[in-house]
């Protein structure tokens, strides 16, 4: 188990360093030139522009500039953007606007998408079955932006019950409708992996043979079929948890949440190397920690996964 | 107003939890004489270290330029007593005793003096250093050499007398120095400034009405508070503001119409007929300063011929365009010049601006006709442009029998450096906005054969530019600057097609809302708040 857990930290190093020098080459061949653009239509002096250039090392080749970055990097240096400010202060102020949101959507998906899932799948064939997988697919079907200008105009500027956008009320309350939009996709996916799985279960031979021993529904349902149920559906989760983090541009746009996705797509615009490989391997990181949590529960939820 | 009722459904669940700590929303609250405005975020906050105009914003209200605008874009005494000259190359500049900074320091013709030098030293790499070229010694902080140290931090030409007087000494003649004053650039610092000057950019102080209620929030907003030390001429209405940061203009809108700020500069295009239809008087149009063109690589030899760019200037039907694409609510360009700019001659541009198919397409087989392909160039920063573009073809196409048209639609990032490095081989799109409301700001630096893009060179044009740069009198200047305008009309190299107009918008929480078409935008001291 230790041993296991050790061994796949340790696999994070290469990954690591292969992201981000991965990462900084994109950024590198972008098209355009950063510092013409900082100053747009306006001239900027040559004097200005060479000492901006010398600043950000960009004078330098790719190899050069990244073990540079590098060196900062193990300094606890993560470099600056181009208007001056650190990428660990800007990061740092953002991350917690993105794990708030990621954190609220993923608790839509996992609580309204599990128990979505379950009334379904209980009832294949039913009213609510068709219901749950009509709405979702119709969910799936609409495109995140349309989903989320309807939301706001909606239940926040028309029917005024949320924020229509921005931070100042607070988690929860400024999260509730962005994360409900930007864990909707998902919320349907965990629904309908929920209900087929569930679905399926209750045909096995494990569910005949508990009710036969007399167990009530309820500790059929809850404790055998769910826990066995639920292997797909975690996997999902663990792996959507990472997505919510890094994925989430259209929603805080829309939301005016101040976080990574918005400074990531605004960064690779300016060609903002620094931060779009210090966000990146933010985001590789904890994708790697989430799917190794995932990993370590398969073996609470299914004893035969064992780890060694 | 925000309120949370219980949603129906499942959602419920989650919810519960949560109906308790509601609030009301930001622009909702009871008035306490404040009021909030959206836009995007600032770069810096520091003047003479930005050209975003969000950054100026904010900078406008906390600072205090020798000289300022006022709402017709004169410029009008504000920290200076007086600017005098006798040859428009030495400025006398005296600075009105007894105005402070927000932390109590005197302001002095030192606190310019140190400004312009920081700003105007190219290793300190401020964006606005250019603004301070025309100052004698600029050179020496800005060695051609890029590698070299500057000899100097100090512009020769910028000398502090007494603690009043400010004298600045110019390369040549510039009868529009009081004008370039106006702009952002030019605000002084307090000597606190220097210790630390990024954290300075996080909490500026300066000298005008307003100052930072905490430091700037990034990303979120920036809380101003009236200064009760100012001594000037801009008394807020108001007892503060904040700046709210938006990243999308739509969103802005939105919060706006749910009452969540009171003030927004620029509603997006698409929104501006429903705003006018649910806000009205409370949408707040405006005519702007900000002109397209379309410009013609003259280094490229097919377009070095005037009569080519007349026909294809006047095979375009830009009332169509204007009603097309913009709703009818553009400024067809009937000369270089806004009309709000001093000098601004109506039908100046004369046949240049008018749709006359007929004479363009004599023109345009007088000149030979066109060979190759026709490319056109513009940014994907707006829908709009290439739907504009594809009009300007059709006519193109249908007028004068061009066929073999191709659209080059280039990334916003890389517009600007395509144009600078002359990559275009064909018309391209081009914007200006001037950075202080005079004649010579349009045209000078579009036009003169050392700053233009389009490989136009005119001896004429750069003659009587230098003529009015040093008359005597306004009315002088002026005559010479419409000399050169029509100069630059006659040869076509850039020729001007629409000037933008702004829809802002406000709640009905304030009032005495005025947003000049100048780099001062909103006039936020007027703002009055229920």
């Amino acid at each position: 188990m230790w041993r296991y857990i050790a061994r796949r930290l340790l696999q994070a190093i290469p990954v690591f360093l292969g992201t981000t020098f991965l990462i900084y080459t994109l950024v590198f061949y972008l098209p355009g030139d950063p510092i013409q653009a900082l100053a747009g239509e306006k001239p900027l002096s040559p004097s200005v522009v060479a000492a901006l250039r010398e600043h950000y090392n960009l004078n330098d080749p790719l190899l050069l500039q990244y073990v540079k970055y590098l060196g900062g990097l193990f300094q606890g240096d993560l470099g600056e953007t181009f208007d001056g400010q650190q990428v660990s202060d800007v990061l740092s102020g953002r991350w917690t606007v993105t794990a708030q949101l990621a954190l609220t959507a993923w608790l839509f998906e996992l609580v309204i998408g599990i128990g979505l899932g379950v009334w379904a799948g209980l009832r294949r064939g039913s009213l609510a079955d068709t219901l749950v997988l009509g709405g979702t697919t119709l969910v799936i079907a609409v495109p995140v932006f349309v989903l989320g200008y309807t939301a706001q105009i909606v239940l926040g500027l028309n029917l005024g019950l949320f924020p229509t956008a921005g931070t100042e009320d607070g988690w929860p309350v400024s999260y509730l409708l962005p994360g409900l939009v930007l864990g909707s996709l998902g919320l349907s996916y965990v629904a309908r992996l929920t209900r087929t799985s569930i679905a399926e279960n209750l045909r096995a031979d494990y569910v005949r043979t508990a009710y036969a021993k007399g167990l009530t529904k309820v500790r059929v349902v809850g404790k055998h079929t769910l826990r066995n149920s639920l292997i797909p559906v975690i996997t999902y989760l663990g792996v959507d948890f990472g997505a919510l983090m890094g994925g989430a541009v259209v929603t805080e746009g829309i939301f005016n949440l101040p976080g990574i996705g918005q400074q990531v797509f605004q960064s690779i615009q300016l060609k903002e190397g620094p931060v779009v490989v210090g966000a990146s391997t933010l985001l590789v990181l904890v994708f790697l920690v989430v799917n190794l949590a995932v990993d370590l529960l398969y073996g609470v939820l299914d004893p035969r996964i064992r780890r060694d | 107003m925000t309120s949370l009722r219980v949603v129906g459904g499942l959602t419920a669940v989650v919810l519960t939890a949560s109906l308790g700590l509601t609030a009301c929303g930001g622009g909702g609250k009871a008035s306490d004489g404040t009021f909030i405005a959206g836009h995007p975020e600032p770069d810096h906050l520091i003047p003479g270290n930005t050209t975003s105009s969000y950054s100026w914003d904010v900078t406008d209200e906390l600072f205090e330029n020798l000289v300022s605008l006022d709402k017709t874009g004169n410029a009008v005494n504000a920290a200076a007593s007086s600017v005098e000259t006798t040859d428009q190359k030495v400025w006398t500049i005296k600075v009105r005793p007894g105005q402070k900074f927000h932390n109590d320091e005197p302001v002095t013709a030192a606190s310019f003096a140190d400004a312009w030098n920081y700003a105007a030293y190219g290793p300190n790499a401020f964006e606005g250093n250019d603004y301070f070229s025309q100052i004698r010694g600029y050179a020496d902080l800005n060695p051609e050499d890029e590698k070299a140290k500057p000899a100097t931090d100090k512009l020769s030409g910028v000398e502090v007398v007494d603690d009043a007087t400010l004298k600045v000494t110019l390369d040549a003649p510039f009868s529009q120095f009081k004008l370039l004053l106006t702009h952002p650039a030019f605000a002084p610092l307090p000597k606190a400034a220097y210790t630390d000057i990024k954290a300075f950019d996080n909490k500026p102080i300066g000298n005008g009405p307003y100052m930072m209620d905490g430091a700037w929030e990034r990303n979120k907003q920036v809380k101003l508070k009236v200064f009760a030390g100012y001594t000037g001429t801009r008394k807020p209405k108001n007892k503060g503001f904040t700046w709210r940061s938006y990243a999308s203009q739509d969103t802005t809108y939105t919060d706006l119409r749910a009452g969540r700020i009171d003030l927004m500069q620029s509603i997006p295009a698409a929104k501006v007929p429903e705003a006018k239809r649910l806000m009205g008087d409370k949408a707040l149009g405006r005519a702007t300063g900000t002109f397209d063109y379309l410009g013609f690589p003259l280094f490229d030899k097919r377009f070095d011929n005037a009569d080519l760019r007349k026909a294809i200037s006047m095979a375009i039907d830009r009332n169509g365009v204007n009603k097309a694409v913009y709703g009818g609510e553009y400024t067809v360009a009937d000369s270089l010049l806004p009309p709000m700019i001093k000098g601004h001659r109506p039908g100046a541009c004369g046949e240049l601006c008018t749709y006359d198919p007929t004479k363009a397409k004599q023109l345009y087989d007088k000149a030979g006709g066109f060979k190759g392909t026709l490319e056109l160039y513009f940014s994907n920063a707006q829908p709009s442009y290439e739907q504009w573009m594809q009009i300007v073809a059709n006519s193109l196409k249908q007028n004068l029998g061009i066929t073999d048209i191709q659209f080059r639609k280039i990334p916003v990032s890389d517009y600007l450096s395509t144009l600078s490095d002359k990559k275009e081989k064909g018309p391209y799109r081009q914007n200006w906005e001037a950075d202080y409301p005079s004649a010579q700001n349009y045209l000078e630096p579009q036009w003169h054969s050392d700053k233009n893009r389009m490989g136009w060179t005119s001896k004429e044009f750069d003659g009587l530019i230098a003529k009015g740069n040093g008359a005597a009198t306004d009315d002088e200047a002026v005559k010479f600057y419409n000399q050169a305008e029509d100069v630059a009309l006659r040869e076509a190299p850039l020729v001007p097609l629409w000037i933008w107009k702004s829809y802002g918008g406000r709640s009905t929480k304030i009032d005495g809302v005025t947003i000049t078409p100048f780099a001062n935008g909103l006039l936020a001291h007027e703002v009055t708040v229920k």
